[in-house]
């Protein structure tokens, strides 16, 4: 009898929440009205939770976006918290839809990992941050050094190699999570602190003293971050792919959040027509969405560049510059295939 | 002085003296209990070095605290230097702390949960309440699943009254055979959850909807997903936990050996690897198509946890029970079930209750782990609150206020099963 | 449970396999042996077709690749162009040497908590509860975290000791220097090396074991002798003095062997960024094995104060009427016969001190869950492979100890008669 009561209890659970594998990613994500979302525990800027248990963050906005193309609402999101160990096994085993969260695409993770990356949100690349009084000007001159470093991530091994490859030596201090990395260093336990370069300037923001800290102008490795998602569903892979490009040919077409509406009463141009449903190409229907996908994409949170300057740009605290990740006419990389 | 007088006799009693001032009040209390001798006098001055130096160090953080402000730059304003504890980050964010991401509208959901929870334990856990409050704790997983979970009332109902077909069945059949009973008692409520539960729940819903808006796991969170955690792992694995114990002690080699596996390979590994497990592997483990909730699985990988140390526990119970017992429940003719339901069970139980508190403290604390596998409970949160600009590199302030909550709780309880055990105590000293 | 017609004798009935006793467990474990087979046959084919599925294989071939990542605390040699399955062995013995020192250090600290629990002295004794109940009931990575935060925080940067006006200074004549990285000692050095032995995967100086064989020799040799004083003693009533000739014993050959092999300690130096030279115990290590010291040492106070409280009055009262001291009867009368109600909760309090070294994770100190189950997992992708490989591990470190404490036990119990 005691036995029974455990199954039974363990089988209606499981019926509870046992999804019912459904066809395509896309058909599951309409069925359940919301989207699975990966994003990290907490980095400043990033993503992390405010007061009010709303998420924010730049890499919070893709997410928010994509539920805005596929179900009208970027409110329908379902944030999943993922650590740096745990973020690959909840994609491959369809916890999540998306994961966004700063993840570098590299090749071992598109084919043996078996992901697909759907485009890059953010060009980084793996830096070094060290105090002004240690009188350093260049990662060369870190011979010796003690390195605080996020453990879990691609940034272990680029330093085991850069280091290396400069005859160097080195004390790791692998730390599980930025908090307690950025509380190592201020207290002085490791001489640098090294992850992705965006990481650096969003941590070195919110010290008391951020005068009396420097980035390295060596940037040691190529980090592209973007959204990925699991091999297998090439539709819904497009989606994300071009929910991210509708986000940064938007900025580089001028559609903002606020002229949107005007816009999308049809222009003289083309490919904005398209872009948001106001011509007669449909192509929402080509990747299974409706006609207005990306103009509610774009809605969500604005373009691209509205993104970025609402989340991690000069005028917020941590105060990136756009950098590499310009729009390709403004000397930067962000640039979109067309809408055609 | 010597006339006339015969020499001198007191007719009168004297009024008592006080005693010496080294044998009263204060002095000899220090005599006796702080300078007893060298070595006690050593120990004292050392330990009132300690609280001193305790004072010394923290007694103007806590008396600099400051509770209103915005944000960690705030406070180190207000404070203009000073060393002093910016409560702050607690008022604006207990809440999460407190319950997650849980929607702030349903905060009383929990609470009731919560309120209703220590009233289901009641008849466990104190001899006065009356016996009937068991059948509200029978029903209170149910509610408390509707509750937390929302939704429709009556998928709760629906899991509920396969218990009540299983144990239909159980009467029914018994009059066949004890055997067949049994197996019905397993067979039937499977049934009726595979088959008949979603038809009778939808047909319910559809007559009379009774709901409440459907919160998912995703957004529990704080000391909320640990007492959640901590309280299913040990509801859950105590039946297990019976089961085990009982095969331990099987004379049956082959049963005793699978158990004592189990057991053996379940406590000889940390917790942490079956987190990672319930979070890397669990889905590999189950059909193709299969996707648990990560709270859900951390829940099954707890259990199985749970369950080993309480099958020790159990057994623990049982080897505390007099022979005399077995011997005489043997004698009435019981078979083995009925021998352990009526007489060996409810009396080994009885006893390992302050052996299950303390499993429960222990578990309780150890659903912290989760961190590690992404689960914002109390020490997550803390990190995400830290990812805001706002409160950035605060520390002291939030681990003081999650290790005050932990203490509050699993001090209580030990304190609980400490006076349970001397009431249990049957010996005479 | 093909049960096949009845072949054991005209007497024997199928019914018979349910209702005799005798035959009745052979069912019952059959058929119990069966659904766990079954059970145990669905979960090994729901993985096979799941990793198939996802185009994945079981493979542990990726021990033998590259690790490419560097760790920082390792008792035999490793770099980043090691294997994983070296990589695997450092994280190991990092779990091992702190699970060993952190079991001792609890030992320690438990039972002079728990005597003093007891102790008459009202401070002590309060102090010493607020301890026990402070640390029982807070969690272990809670202590772990804060103790790490507390060792970052409090303790000077390697900076502070630079320059003129230095803000720190390294205590005992400049040999130990405590820093928010990790303390600094001085090292052992032999500048006569006889080389190094390989066992297999360790290598081992060969001075050390030397060493050990020489103080090995020495102790036996002491004992020789207490033996030869007390059959003396037995025999003429005359204890001889043995005092000088014990302290020689015990000390000159050690002496002697350090000499030879021209021992000295090499002092930790400011250089660069960090001290070197001497040995190096990491804040990450320091945080851990304190934190499970006096986390589980709480517990062991409680299981000392229970042992204690165990043995009966009568016993401390028949020692106090024999003349002896409280100290005395502590270490005489009390403390052997409450071992044995000691030893078996503490066995456990050892094994749980070796599963939480897992917790190391929260301070990043390397252990075996940190590169097998953590680096290597994540860089390879092989969950399935290092979760099972990291479980075996802890659970033959688990069963070793358990095994081991457990004919101690044994061997301390009350023979019954």
């Amino acid at each position: 009898m005691k036995k029974t009561v455990f199954i039974g209890a363990m089988t209606a659970a499981a019926t509870l929440v046992a999804g019912a594998a459904s066809a395509t990613v896309l058909d599951e994500v309409k069925a359940r009205g919301e989207l699975n979302c990966g994003v990290s525990t907490g980095v400043n800027g990033f993503s992390a939770p405010d007061s009010a248990g709303e998420w924010q963050g730049f890499d919070v906005a893709v997410c928010r976006a994509v539920a805005a193309a596929v179900l009208g609402d970027p409110k329908k999101v379902k944030f999943v918290t993922t650590t740096g160990q745990t973020r690959f096994t909840a994609l491959a085993s369809g916890e999540i839809d998306l994961l966004a969260r700063n993840t570098t695409w590299t090749f071992s993770r598109d084919t043996d990992l078996k992901f697909t990356f759907a485009g890059v949100n953010y060009y980084d690349g793996q830096g070094f941050m060290v105090n002004k009084a240690l009188g350093v000007s260049s990662a060369k001159e870190l011979d010796g050094a003690t390195v605080c470093i996020q453990t879990g991530t691609t940034t272990e091994l680029n330093l085991a190699d850069y280091f290396k490859a400069n005859n160097m030596k080195y004390e790791p201090v692998p730390i599980e999570t930025n908090a307690e990395a950025q509380q190592q260093y201020l207290a002085g336990a490791c001489d640098v602190y090294t992850t992705d370069a965006s990481g650096l300037a969003a941590t070195r923001a919110t010290f008391a003293d951020p005068e009396n800290h420097a980035v390295l102008p060596e940037i040691i490795s190529k980090e592209p971050l973007g959204p990925l998602v699991a091999q297998g569903d090439d539709q819904w892979a497009d989606i994300v792919r071009w929910t991210l490009n509708a986000l940064v040919a938007a900025e580089e077409l001028g559609i903002t959040s606020a002229n949107i509406e005007e816009l999308s009463k049809g222009t003289s141009n083309p490919e904005i027509d398209r872009m948001l449903g106001s011509s007669e190409d449909d192509l929402g229907a080509m990747i299974g969405l409706d006609k207005q996908w990306a103009k509610r994409a774009i809605a969500a949170g604005g373009n691209y560049g509205e993104v970025f300057a609402a989340n991690i740009g000069e005028s917020t605290p941590i105060g990136l510059a756009r950098g590499l990740n310009a729009l390709w006419t403004q000397g930067g990389l962000q640039y979109s295939p067309p809408f055609r | 002085m010597s006339n006339t007088k015969i020499s001198f006799v007191r007719t009168n009693m004297l009024p008592q003296k006080s005693p010496p001032s080294s044998q009263v009040g204060a002095v000899r209390w220090l005599r006796e209990n702080l300078f007893s001798s060298p070595l006690n006098a050593m120990l004292t001055l050392l330990g009132v070095l300690i609280v001193y130096f305790l004072i010394v160090h923290l007694g103007p953080w806590f008396k600099n605290s400051i509770w209103n402000a915005n944000s960690l730059s705030q406070c180190r304003e207000i404070l203009a230097g000073e060393s002093g504890a910016c409560w702050a980050v607690i008022k604006d964010r207990w809440h999460q702390l407190l319950f997650g991401f849980y929607p702030q509208e349903a905060y009383w959901r929990p609470v009731l949960t919560f309120v209703l929870m220590i009233v289901a334990v009641a008849p466990i856990l104190f001899a006065v309440v009356p016996r009937k409050v068991l059948w509200f704790s029978a029903v209170f997983p149910f509610l408390a699943f509707w509750l937390l979970w929302g939704g429709s009332i009556w998928y709760s109902v629906a899991a509920l009254l396969g218990f009540v077909v299983g144990f239909g069945a159980f009467v029914l059949l018994q009059r066949i055979s004890a055997l067949v009973a049994v197996i019905g008692a397993v067979l039937a409520p499977i049934f009726w959850w595979l088959f008949l539960a979603g038809p009778v729940d939808t047909l319910l819903t559809a007559i009379v909807p009774i709901r409440i808006p459907a919160i998912q796991s995703h957004d529990f969170g704080g000391f909320m997903i640990s007492i959640i955690i901590g309280v299913t792992g040990i509801v859950l694995s105590l039946p297990m936990g019976i089961l085990l114990a009982l095969g331990r002690q099987s004379d049956m080699p082959l049963v005793k050996w699978i158990c004592v596996g189990f057991i053996e390979f379940i406590r000889g590994v940390p917790l942490i690897t079956l987190l990672f497990t319930a979070s890397l592997l669990l889905n590999y483990f189950l059909p193709p198509g299969t996707n648990f909730d990560i709270v859900l699985r951390v829940i099954i990988m707890v259990t199985l946890f749970a369950a080993a140390y309480m099958a020790e526990v159990v057994r623990g119970g049982f080897a505390a029970l007099p022979r005399g017992q077995y011997e005489a429940a043997d004698a009435l003719g019981l078979d083995y079930w009925k021998s352990q339901r009526l007489i060996l069970l409810p009396q080994a139980l009885k006893i390992s209750i302050p052996g299950i508190v303390n499993t429960f403290i222990g578990l309780f604390k150890d659903t912290t782990l989760v961190v590690f596998i992404g689960i914002l409970d109390p020490i997550g949160l803390s990190n995400a609150i830290r990812a805001d600009s706002n409160w950035n590199g605060i520390v002291w302030e939030l681990y003081g206020f999650i290790a005050l909550c932990f203490f509050i709780f699993c001090f209580g309880m030990s304190r609980y099963s400490q006076y349970l055990e001397g009431k249990l105590k049957t010996d005479h000293r | 449970m093909a049960m096949t017609s009845d072949s054991s004798g005209s007497s024997f009935r199928l019914s018979m396999l349910i209702y005799d006793t005798r035959y009745r467990s052979i069912t019952i474990q059959i058929v119990f042996l069966f659904l766990f087979m079954a059970g145990f046959a669905w979960l090994v084919d729901n993985t096979l077709s799941n990793l198939a599925q996802k185009g994945k294989d079981i493979d542990f071939g990726f021990l033998g690749s590259r690790a490419g990542y560097d760790i920082n605390q390792m008792l035999v040699d490793y770099s980043n162009d090691s294997s994983h399955a070296r990589a695997w062995i450092v994280g190991l013995l990092n779990t091992l040497v702190l699970a060993l020192a952190a079991c001792v250090t609890a030992t320690v600290i438990g039972v002079i908590a728990g005597v003093l629990r007891l102790s008459n002295n009202w401070i002590v004794s309060k102090i010493m509860t607020i301890y026990v109940e402070m640390f029982r009931n807070v969690p272990v990575l809670l202590w772990i975290i804060v103790i790490f935060a507390v060792l970052t925080e409090i303790t000077p940067a390697p900076n502070a000791f630079r320059g003129e006006n230095a803000t720190s200074s390294m205590l005992f004549f400049d040999s130990v220097a405590i820093t928010n990285r990790g303390t600094y000692l001085p090292g052992p050095l032999f500048s006569r090396s006889l080389g190094d032995i390989h066992l297999g995967i360790v290598q081992v100086s060969t001075n050390y074991l030397v060493l050990l064989a020489i103080i090995a020799g020495s102790i036996w040799g002491y004992r020789a002798l207490q033996h030869n004083a007390a059959a003396v003693q037995e025999a003429t009533g005359i204890r001889p003095v043995t005092w000088w000739k014990s302290a020689l014993i015990i000390v000159a050959p050690t002496l002697v062997a350090l000499i030879v092999m021209g021992f000295h300690l090499e002092y930790p130096e400011l250089k660069g960024f960090n001290f070197s030279g001497g040995s190096y115990l990491r804040n990450s290590f320091i945080a851990m094995w304190l934190a499970l010291s006096v986390y589980t040492g709480a517990f062991i106070a409680e299981n000392v104060r229970a042992g204690i409280l165990a043995i009966s009055k009568g016993q401390s009262e028949a020692a106090f009427a024999l003349g002896l001291r409280p100290g005395k009867t502590m270490n005489l009368v009390i403390l052997p016969q409450a071992l044995r109600v000691i030893i078996p909760p503490l066995i456990s309090q050892y094994l749980n001190i070796t599963k939480n070294t897992s917790l190391a994770i929260a301070v990043g100190y390397m252990d075996l869950r940190a590169t097998l189950g953590g680096i290597t997992l994540n860089q390879t992708g092989r969950e399935l492979e290092c979760m099972l490989l990291l479980m075996l591990t802890y659970l033959i470190i688990s069963l070793i100890i358990s095994g081991a404490m457990n004919v101690y036990n044994n061997s301390v119990k009350l023979k019954e008669r």
